[in-house]
């Protein structure tokens, strides 16, 4: 991965390019991620509720395509989609997958 | 009964031709005279001079949504803020056309009630995700989306609870 690449993975964005986490439609919990390192470190805070509504709309993929544009990351968070995951389970694994994700991009920069 | 606006005073028959107006504001002045008993003339002088002084804001249409076939959906959005950012916060939804009422509230905190319209569930999420969560001070947000809707009136004499 290229420094260039890694640098805008990890770069801290606007405002409005952050992640809002919500609950249901409508249901924000106050919480947002303006990183990739704040997200990774929210999932382990918000509710379980609200990563079982955002990733099976396709939110994360979503955001970590559009905002973070990071591609492989994006197809691991899809491919945790497609193992329908639910509960503490999927805390677990959206925390593991990300902070390895992390690791990775961060010993090559 | 009077009622007192800047520099108007309203008197009974004032009021009694507001009440006609909000049941049917296309009527004539000569059929609201007559049933008030009074010239239309001064039907007319008073209309005029409750829309010089903005007792009269507008006349509009009400539409039934369902028969023009808007599938809209209403939501009623509480949003949670930082008391110093609560006004900017009400401004701003008060600038998004699909904001339709803003209210500001103090119960346990202060809060900002809004009825909001969209296309679509989807579309309420978009915009609250991508326009009032990011707002600076919104603190949380609750949104009751609307199944059912028993009454919708503005305020009218007819319902005023003070008459």
């Amino acid at each position: 991965m290229k420094e260039e690449t890694t640098a805008r993975i990890l770069r801290t964005l606007p405002r409005e390019k952050a992640f809002y986490f919500f609950t249901s439609i409508g249901n924000y919990t106050g919480e947002s991620a303006i990183s990739f390192k704040e997200f990774m470190n929210k999932i382990n805070e918000v509710s379980v509720k609200s990563l079982e509504f955002h990733l099976y709309r396709g939110d994360f993929e979503k955001w970590i395509a559009e905002t973070l544009e990071d591609p492989e990351l994006t197809s691991e968070i899809e491919s945790l989609r497609n193992q329908n995951y639910s509960g503490t389970a999927l805390k677990e694994q959206l925390y593991n997958i990300l902070t390895k994700h992390y690791e990775k991009i961060i010993s090559k920069f | 009964m009077k009622v007192k606006n800047s520099a108007l005073t309203l008197d009974a028959t004032d009021l009694e031709i507001l009440e006609a107006l909000q049941n049917d504001a296309r009527q004539t002045y000569t059929a609201i005279g007559k049933r008030l008993g009074i010239a239309h003339s001064t039907v007319y002088d008073r209309i005029k001079r409750m829309e010089q002084y903005g007792v009269i804001e507008k006349y509009t249409a009400i539409i039934d949504t369902d028969k023009i076939g808007a599938k809209n959906i209403t939501a009623l959005m509480t949003v949670f803020t930082d008391p110093k950012e609560s006004e900017r916060v009400a401004e701003k939804l008060c600038e998004a056309p699909q904001v339709l009422e803003v209210y500001t509230s103090l119960s346990e905190e202060l809060l900002i009630i809004a009825k909001v319209v969209a296309e679509s569930q989807e579309s309420l999420h978009t915009f609250i995700a991508n326009s009032v969560a990011p707002l600076p001070g919104v603190l949380r947000i609750r949104t009751s989306i609307v199944t059912k809707k028993f009454k919708e009136a503005r305020f009218s004499m007819v319902n005023d609870p003070k008459s």
